[in-house]
């Protein structure tokens, strides 16, 4: 079967799967078991382009096919994690529980399908449609419970920006399409500053880059799970794609566009895990880290863009491979992130951090990948996410040593926007962690929480393998980036040559190795030799579950330290009495592009709208008086 | 023979480096001070003795003193001691540096909030919060030096005492930078004070209030270690090298004792800075390094 046969028929049975969940009896296993047969075949036809190189084919005055190496990559991912979640849905979300599990498979299928047409699409019609199947059905699958009006709102923003975005798109394509007379995705002339700003908006819009990532914490932490999974691994990627798609083809653009593009990511990365640390809800948080991924990922790739056009390819080429990698990375540990947070919905019922505690004791196993995902997500060797921003940073410091022009400038500004993303990582998964999954349970919930059903857990062990597997042995990605690299123009030398790999492999294993030989001759050192006692708080013997730190006090110092961006509120009822009679703290960090920006602006375009309603009158003759106004203006014009 | 000298530095001098602080701190307070080598007798004890361990702890708290003493060593590894080059040397390993020790925070973070103590959660908050300012400090300092010495690697930084180069001036700056982060990372005065065990104002020692027995003496070891691995890199960045090898171990150990001794100094002479102004000063070591690496880029 050729490559072109397989993407097609993965496209059509994953698109398909979600009418299988419509069966009768088993619709749920029929709906995966086609899903799967079609990843499947996907994951081979990626295979397949990334062993043969680039697919074209077209229908003549039709959709075009073009899939090169970097497409093959989304792709490969868009198939591994959606069949992972979707395995994982089986239990989490099923038609029988859940009223509404039907329609997330439905919406389900037809959202990978749309994903697989986007990162397929050879020209800008084909690649318009693929984006609103995708972006519509998404809609569907996210707002999953919508008889809850929180996430009605949150539906109802996404639907909002993601019109907008697509309009922008068709701008875009059609703007592209003026200039050079055709739909095909193929090298541009000239590089007007309008392609770069529509192209950061429509697409930016979809990954969830600041400041226009306003719909995506409501989104993601409203939706299923397993949605959110799916969403934050895959869907918002295909903003990325798109990003690397057609500014790709500007190669005569000037270095100020990579410059902009990685000023974004700068922007993105610290002010998304600045927002994160102040959330209270568990998926609320994962979902303000995608925006910090996603500005690690533009980093990288304003940094690509920026050294291209100053002539350092095999400098781009690294740091097109990073935002690559770091995109492919994150789809694993940030997918894996919220699939644990989900089987902490499932066995206790919370959401808010800090009525969490002690779920380590009681749900080993996702407490366990949580931690893998956290160490991962924060960029800790030797897993996965450290090899990405190793490559980020590789392609920063290279360009410190470039010895003439302004560009080096850049390279400060993304490692210290780099560094500090990590350092505050660190800070908000230690508290998650910490506060969620050690201590003493700090309610009922908590303490009643059970642990996750073995497929789920099962699910989760993939993406975890995946983390090690890719931050141990990075070499198994450096073929397909290179592949990847190639197509995006880049003549540079294989990265294995270019970059350490080896030694960073060598590395990781060691550290590996040491670390579980360490662990295991203290735990044969203190057999037999240990002694139980409560947790020694300085002297009080009775310590409760309340006298824990708080998430909300971890965060207090950063949160403050980051005010001018976050401005939190705080109530506080405290009196003037000296006993009190009880107090009451509240804080809370609002997202000002939410609040302060999209909000008062669609408050100011429904009252503009509003006015129109003088012209609804609902009466048949002002309706037959508007058609012949409408009539007599066409035949004057 | 390179990498046996770089465990035998790695394994002896740590502990001298904590016993001469301590020494310099008890004669300038007018006391005689312990004897240099008691921490590693404090690390002997403690490795026969049995543990105290919490029930509310889990597999984690017993993970955080290993990993933080496996990374440190491994992190020491990527860092060149005196005559001796890093044993282990490729290009950007100074972010395998940063990261490592980052690792080993995350997970001294997590044994201390593993025991669900307030004490711990809160030293724990304080160190992961400065960590966010220290970081970028040190990873813009570490950017002067790469501009400067024209390598990313920690070795290539730190070939030659950038600050007697010509041109390296400004690498002063960085080295004062980095000084500020060496006692921030390893919780001295004025961030931390390392001999109070309940005050409200510690954080590493906060952090490891449980501990007892072999985790505890490997936490006390990897703080030690720590210590030395950062002051390694300070005095290679200040003690030129002069290429005969027997003078130069003896200019590295004569450098680190020097900056035992200054650590003495400052902690015997200034006091904790109060907690709100910590982030100050800690960005103030981030500009002094931002500085460094505009003036180095000239």
């Amino acid at each position: 079967m050729s490559v072109l046969t397989l993407l097609l028929v993965a496209t059509a049975a994953v698109g398909t799967s979600g009418l299988v969940a419509l069966a009768p009896r088993r619709g749920d296993q029929w709906s995966h078991g086609a899903l799967v047969l079609g990843c499947v075949a996907g994951a081979l036809g990626a295979l397949g382009v990334l062993a043969n190189g680039p697919l074209e084919a077209s229908i003549p005055g039709g959709p075009s096919v073009r899939v090169d190496a970097v497409g093959a990559l989304f792709l490969l991912q868009t198939f591994l994690l959606s069949a992972v979640a979707s395995a994982y849905g089986l239990t989490y979300w099923p038609s029988d529980r859940h009223p509404s599990g039907r329609r997330v498979r439905v919406a389900w299928g037809a959202t990978t399908a749309g994903l697989a047409g986007v990162f397929c699409a050879g020209d800008g019609m084909t690649f318009i449609v693929a984006w609103e199947v995708m972006a519509l059905a998404a809609f569907f699958a996210l707002t999953a419970e919508d008889h809850d009006p929180g996430v009605r709102e949150a539906g109802r923003l996404y639907l909002y920006c993601t019109r907008a975005g697509t309009l922008a798109l068709i701008v875009l394509f059609t703007w592209m399409h003026l200039r050079s007379g055709s739909w095909a995705l193929v090298a541009q002339e000239g590089a007007p500053w309008a392609i770069l700003a529509l192209a950061l908006f429509g697409f930016g819009l979809k990954a969830g880059a600041v400041p226009l990532h306003l719909w995506l914490p409501g989104a993601h932490a409203s939706a299923p799970s397993h949605v959110s999974a799916l969403m934050s691994g895959v869907l918002i990627k295909a903003g990325i794609y798109g990003l690397i798609r057609v500014l790709g083809l500007y190669a005569g653009a000037p270095v100020a566009w990579g410059a902009v593009v990685l000023a974004m990511g700068a922007a993105s990365s610290v002010l998304g895990v600045a927002f994160a640390i102040g959330q209270h809800d568990l998926k609320r948080l994962l979902a303000w880290h995608s925006v910090e991924n996603i500005g690690i990922i533009l980093l990288g790739l304003g940094l690509a863009l920026a050294a291209r056009s100053d002539g350092h390819d095999g400098l781009a080429a690294i740091a097109l491979a990073g935002a690559l990698l770091h995109t492919w990375n994150h789809g694993i540990f940030k997918s894996l992130l919220f699939l644990a947070a989900g089987a902490v919905i499932h066995g206790s019922g919370l959401r808010t951090i800090d009525r969490m505690g002690g779920l380590a004791r009681r749900m080993p196993g996702p407490a366990l990948m949580f931690l893998v995902g956290a160490a991962a997500i924060c960029g800790l060797p030797p897993l996965n996410g450290f090899v990405s921003e190793f490559l980020v940073y590789s392609g920063l410091l290279r360009l410190l040593l470039v010895p003439a022009g302004a560009s080096w400038l850049l390279a400060p500004l993304g490692v210290a926007a780099l560094a500090m993303t990590g350092a505050l990582a660190l800070l908000c998964f230690a508290k998650v962690y910490g506060v969620a999954f050690s201590g003493e349970p700090r309610s009922a919930e908590a303490a009643a929480a059970r642990d996750a059903p073995r497929p789920m857990t099962g699910a989760m062990a993939v993406l975890a393998g995946l983390c090690v597997l890719f931050g141990l042995a990075p070499v198994l990605a450096a073929p397909a980036l290179d592949r990847a690299v190639a197509a995006w123009g880049l003549g540079a030398a294989p990265l294995v040559e270019e970059l350490p790999l080896g030694a960073l492999a060598a590395m990781a294993t060691g550290l590996a190795v040491a670390l579980l030989l360490a662990g295991l001759l203290l735990r044969a050192r203190l057999k037999g030799h240990i002694t139980a006692g409560v947790t020694w708080d300085c002297g009080y013997a009775a310590p409760t579950a309340r006298m824990q730190y708080t998430a909300s006090s971890f965060a207090d110092t950063v949160v403050a330290l980051m005010g001018w961006a976050l401005a939190p509120k705080r109530s506080a009822e405290v009196g003037p009495a000296f006993y009190q009679p009880g107090a009451d703290v509240h804080s809370h960090v609002r997202d000002l592009s939410h609040e302060a920006v999209a909000r008062p602006a669609w408050r100011a375009t429904s009252r503009l709208l509003g006015r129109m309603h003088a012209f609804q009158r609902g009466s048949l003759h002002a309706g037959i008086l508007y058609i012949l106004l409408a009539l007599l203006l066409a035949f004057l014009l | 023979v390179n990498l046996a000298l770089h465990l035998t530095a790695l394994l002896a001098l740590p502990p001298l480096l904590v016993g001469v602080i301590q020494r310099v701190k008890a004669r300038v307070a007018g006391r005689r001070g312990p004897p240099m080598g008691q921490l590693a007798w404090d690390v002997a004890r403690l490795l026969r003795k049995d543990v105290v361990l919490s029930r509310t702890t889990s597999w984690v708290f017993l993970a955080g003193p290993v990993v933080g003493l496996v990374v440190t060593l491994a992190a020491a590894l990527l860092v060149p001691f005196g005559s001796s080059a890093a044993p282990v040397e490729f290009a950007g390993d100074l972010v395998l540096f940063a990261y490592l020790l980052a690792l080993g925070r995350f997970f001294t973070v997590l044994a201390a909030l593993d025991t669900g103590s307030a004490f711990q959660g809160m030293g724990a908050a304080r160190d992961a919060t400065w960590a966010c300012l220290a970081e970028p400090a040190l990873f813009l300092g570490l950017m002067a030096g790469v501009r400067f010495a024209g390598a990313t690697t920690m070795a290539g930084v730190l070939r030659q005492a950038a600050v007697w180069e010509p041109g390296g001036a400004p690498m002063l700056l960085v080295a004062l930078a980095l000084l500020l982060v060496l006692l921030v990372e390893n919780c001295r005065i004025p961030f931390d004070d390392p001999t109070t065990h309940l005050e409200l104002t510690m954080v590493h020692e906060a952090m490891v209030l449980d501990h007892s027995g072999p985790p505890l003496a490997l936490v006390l070891y990897g703080a030690a270690v720590k210590l030395f691995v950062y002051a390694a890199v300070f005095v290679r960045l200040v003690v030129p090298l002069t290429g005969s090898p027997v003078q130069d171990e003896a200019a590295f150990v004569a450098g680190i004792l020097a900056v035992a001794i200054v650590i003495g100094l400052i902690e015997s002479t200034t006091a904790r800075v109060q907690l709100p102004r910590v982030p100050r000063l800690l960005i103030s070591a981030a500009l002094l390094s931002v500085f460094g690496l505009l003036l180095v880029a000239r």
